[in-house]
């Protein structure tokens, strides 16, 4: 079985992002930028099917200006057998939509023949949670998002427990598939020193790829302290949360 | 291959064809009852200016579509019910909603921004072609929406020049429609379904006679101050006295305290009620993603530094441990 792995290079999320003062998105350059955390551990659920013998070949890809080649890098040390770099001009980056990344990833499919994808089940910068079920869709594949247990089941399928809206529930899908992953899926590793060096020699392989207002959200004021509980049940009263 | 086909900056003027416009909504249900996130999108379709349709697919959805013709505004329900539809698998429903489509070529195709919703929409629109809106919190037009990014940090005005919009409503952000409706029911027409690609083995759901989190009045939610699974007893017991769903940080979750559907947050559940109480929680940015827009924030917290109290209407520098039982006795 042969996995693809899409990756993403985001603001990383511990920063708290600023929006231009033209309203056009926001301020990226000179700003910590890291992997999609949900794409980690998507990465790190593949090469775990590989060192389980589930998967023979992970590849990871990335759409995205020449910086996406550092978290392609990334994803080599961390245990990726080879890397697809689709290169989109920095101009364009911000015009990208999941449709486009879905897109891509199935003309990589259908020319490379993988057998899963798998993706995170969102990215933290535009949190649209579309490209796996787009893709599953274009491919006309069964899907599995927010994964946070995978299995091999019976010869050719995979079994999934995905995180819903009440709890749990179990899926069987056929491979070929997309996966999306979940928080709780797994703890990615961390890239070693040695892993890294190695990452140096595996295959990148380059590929091109030929109305957004922005606004603030209204910023919520702090009220205030109040000084003990009681005060607190009289300001609750007050509002007419609690009967008096 | 790039050119944002979908979103373009300048305003195009809306074509003649949005006046015959119509909405499906992709009804949401468990085969024994409606979810309520369907009843908001409802109202959101209903602002789009267009008739509003819905489908409801299952192994038991005559009785969910009855229920549903009886909400004020739906004009028709397209029923589906079949034995391979249990448990509603996207990649059986999405032939059911691709042949009403086919049939009534609807404007809009939309459902609630919940697990199934947005399991769905977006494979429906791989399917057209087309590009999807997540988790729209406000309708300007028929063609402009409100969403947003970097957990609730941007707000992005978009416009889809798409043509046929397959939208996600966040639910907190519209308001549930009310009964009072008379719509017609009828049947949808048959998609080529496909049962050997995925399957349903079973489904684990949390047990909770508290009120459901999205759609509570009042939320209390505990962190990692809460140090134990044990402990969270007393967030338990300071809801029930005030009638309140519970929430979880991200840090909760993840130590084992409660379960993961409780989790509020960027990436877990969005809620808006009228009385949020945040006990033991620091506010990561991707903690408030979830609560910030609730009316009124209370935080209890030890930390006087906290980023919540940065948004909390009252806050109260306390030890939980003190306080909440104190709160609990003085209910």
């Amino acid at each position: 079985m042969r996995v693809l792995v899409g990756v993403k290079r985001v603001i990383d999320y511990a920063v708290k992002v600023r929006v231009k003062p033209d309203k056009t998105g926001v301020v990226t350059e000179n700003v910590q930028h890291s992997m999609n955390p949900f794409d980690e551990i998507a990465l790190e659920e593949a090469v775990k099917m590989k060192e389980k013998k589930i998967a023979k070949e992970v590849v990871a890809i990335s759409l995205g200006g020449p910086k996406s080649q550092e978290i392609l890098r990334t994803a080599l040390a961390k245990g990726a057998d080879k890397a697809i770099h689709v290169e989109v001009p920095d101009a364009d980056v911000s015009k990208i939509e999941p449709l486009h990344v879905a897109k891509v990833l199935q003309k990589i499919v259908d020319k490379e023949k993988f057998d899963v994808v798998f993706l995170g089940k969102q990215a933290i910068d535009d949190d649209a949670a579309q490209t796996a079920p787009l893709l599953a869709g274009l491919l006309d594949w069964p899907q599995a998002l927010y994964a946070s247990k995978v299995e091999k089941a019976e010869d050719g399928y995979l079994q999934v427990v995905r995180e819903i809206d009440g709890g749990l529930d179990t899926v069987k899908v056929k491979v070929p598939t997309v996966l999306s992953a979940d928080l709780r899926l797994n703890e990615p590793r961390y890239a070693t020193l040695p892993n890294i060096m190695k990452a140096k020699k595996k295959p990148m392989e380059k590929l091109s790829a030929k109305d957004l207002g922005v606004n603030d959200p209204p910023v919520r004021k702090a009220g205030g302290f109040v000084e003990d509980v009681p005060i607190l049940i009289e300001k609750l009263k007050e509002k007419g949360f609690i009967k008096a | 291959m790039l050119s944002a086909r979908s979103l373009l900056p300048k305003v195009v003027r809306q074509s003649v064809a949005t006046r015959f416009s119509s909405t499906l909504v992709i009804a949401e249900h468990d085969d024994a009852k409606l979810a309520p996130i369907t009843l908001n999108t409802i109202t959101a379709a209903q602002k789009l200016g267009s008739d509003v349709s819905v489908l409801v697919t299952g192994a038991n959805a005559t009785k969910i579509a009855a229920e549903v013709a009886k909400v004020a505004g739906v004009k028709k329900v397209l029923v589906a019910q079949d034995e391979k539809l249990k448990n509603n698998l996207p990649e059986r429903v999405a032939p059911v909603v691709l042949a009403s489509h086919k049939q009534f070529n609807f404007s809009s195709i939309v459902a609630g921004a919940s697990a199934f919703g947005r399991s769905i929409i977006p494979r429906v629109a791989g399917k057209l072609d087309c590009s999807p809106i997540s988790d729209v919190t406000e309708i300007h037009s028929a063609d402009t929406f409100t969403r947003t990014q970097y957990a609730g940090n941007a707000i992005v005005k978009v416009q889809s020049l798409a043509p046929v919009k397959l939208m996600t409503f966040r639910g907190t952000s519209f308001s549930p429609a009310a009964e009072g409706g008379s719509g017609a029911v009828e049947n949808a027409p048959a998609g080529d379904i496909n049962t050997s690609s995925s399957e349903f083995i079973s489904q684990e759901l949390s047990k909770s006679e508290r009120p459901d989190l999205t759609t509570a009045k009042i939320v209390v939610s505990g962190g990692r101050g809460v140090k134990s699974s044990e402990n969270f007893k007393l967030i338990f017991d300071l809801a029930d006295k005030l009638g309140a769903g519970v929430g979880a940080s991200r840090a909760a979750v993840d130590a084992g305290f409660v379960h993961n559907d409780m989790q509020v947050g960027q990436t877990g559940k969005i809620v808006a009620p009228e009385l949020y109480i945040a006990v033991g929680i620091s506010g990561a940015i991707q903690h408030l993603a979830g609560m910030k827009d609730s009316k009124v924030i209370v935080a209890i917290n030890k930390d006087p530094d906290a980023p919540i109290f940065q948004v909390a209407d009252y806050g109260l520098k306390a030890d939980l441990f003190k306080a909440v039982p104190e709160m609990i006795a003085a209910l």
